[in-house]
């Protein structure tokens, strides 16, 4: 039984597989809901991005915690417990931090209890490793997840406000693209991303091709 | 996961899920509540800063505030508790009284707009007014707080009508340019479902508000 017996050794790439080869966004197309819901700024998505990260990293956790004892009938109420319970903790830190960030967020904080990254990462890798491991996978997820965000929040931002992070970037004469910052901008800069990634996994395959009929030889 | 075998589904005894569930759940009702605990100070701290500086904003000058709570039988300070419509009196430096504060409210494009608004009652109109929550569409329905166009529609005509029962006018929005009257506002052209629930929340708080609280106006011009 290999499934049993799995490797606990935390390499460099439990990390960074949540980044690039597995990163939620751009390669899973996971939790598109928030992607394009808010990141019309470079604030809201960092806020979104930390705050999925320590749901994310919370739940998993706890799931990895208590792996063994949770019945498997059970374990989606159980997983959904746990993360409805980070999400409300998060939803009381972010109003403690700053309301105004608050409000910009909106309904989206407690929406994370149903994204399915979560539930997910919950479910295929925290509910069959140990803690250190998840919590170490969890940050990479999240970091990928947060550099997504970032991604689509810096550009919607700076083509539809003229501004990054708030400041002016174009100065006063730059006509914003507000489409950018409504919804179907999220989807525009979204499809831009997705095509820039697949076009690079695409050209290393090739490469990579390439190389192995030249080996071949 | 097809390497792990298959339990069969009879061997975990309800008990065990309703203890796990039961445990898990106590747990989370723990952390939940902890947390509630924890961060209420700075939440409550952070909605009275929100709210203080949304009044200073629309009753400029003002520096210090009272928090009042009217109905029909009158007005008394929110202190001593009970229902009412709350509304925030402000003061100047000299403890003069600088205007009202008061909450509104009407639909938007996309959901309720929740706006405080200052009434200043030597004039009898409404100075200002700041946004406590839209989320209107960015670019189009938030030019409310930014249009030059139609901040100056400010201060607007609230004037009581001679029996004191209503406004004499209700103040309404009009289309873009056709404003003739004080109490009427003009709307932004492309975000006229904003401008209009604007002059809604403003006119249904106000028709409300103003009858009630004007025979107790001295009540609040007096600072302890």
């Amino acid at each position: 039984m290999a499934g049993r017996k799995r490797d606990d050794t935390i390499t460099a790439d439990t990390f960074l597989e949540g980044i690039w080869r597995e990163n939620p966004v751009f390669v899973m197309l996971l939790g598109m809901c928030p992607v394009l819901a808010v990141t019309n700024s470079v604030m809201n998505a960092i806020a979104m991005g930390v705050a999925t990260t320590f749901v994310l990293i919370g739940s998993s956790t706890l799931v990895s915690l208590l792996r063994n004892v949770i019945p498997k009938q059970v374990r989606i109420a159980t997983y959904i417990v746990i993360i409805a319970t980070f999400v409300t903790i998060v939803d009381y830190i972010i109003q403690a931090i700053s309301l105004d960030l608050y409000n910009a967020l909106g309904a989206f904080i407690q929406l994370i209890v149903v994204n399915c990254i979560i539930l997910g990462r919950a479910e295929a890798f925290a509910s069959k490793n140990r803690p250190l491991k998840s919590i170490v996978s969890g940050l990479g997820m999240g970091s990928g997840f947060t550099i997504a965000l970032l991604c689509l929040g810096s550009v919607r931002e700076l083509l539809g406000s003229g501004t990054l992070l708030g400041f002016s970037v174009f100065g006063a004469q730059f006509e914003p693209w507000v489409v950018m910052i409504l919804p179907p901008g999220g989807f525009f800069v979204l499809g831009g991303w997705l095509l820039l990634f697949n076009w690079l996994r695409e050209r290393k395959a090739r490469l990579e091709l390439k190389e192995e009929t030249v080996h071949a030889r | 996961m097809s390497s792990t075998a298959p339990l069969p589904a009879a061997s975990v005894a309800s008990s065990r899920m309703i203890q796990v569930l039961g445990g898990i759940a106590m747990l989370s009702g723990f952390l939940v509540v902890l947390t509630y605990q924890l961060t209420l100070p700075r939440i409550e701290e952070n909605r009275q800063r929100a709210i203080e500086r949304a009044v200073f904003q629309v009753l400029p000058g003002a520096t210090t505030r009272r928090d009042f709570l009217v109905d029909d039988s009158g007005v008394r300070p929110a202190s001593e508790g009970g229902s009412g419509t709350k509304v925030y009196a402000a003061y100047d430096a000299d403890g003069k009284l600088k205007g009202i504060a008061a909450e509104a409210g009407a639909r938007g494009y996309q959901d309720i707009v929740r706006i405080l608004y200052g009434y200043d009652p030597a004039c009898e109109c409404i100075t200002g007014f700041a946004v406590l929550q839209s989320t209107e569409t960015p670019g189009l329905g938030d030019k409310i707080v930014k249009d030059a166009k139609f901040l100056a529609n400010f201060p607007l005509d609230a004037r009581l009508a001679a029996d004191g029962r209503q406004l004499a006018n209700a103040i309404v929005t009009v289309k873009h340019g056709s404003k003739t009257g004080a109490w009427q506002i003009d709307a932004i052209s492309g975000a006229t479902i904003t401008s209009a629930a604007v002059g809604k929340g403003l006119n249904n708080s106000a028709q409300g508000l103003l009858p009630r609280l004007h025979p107790h106006i001295d009540q609040l011009k007096v600072q302890p």
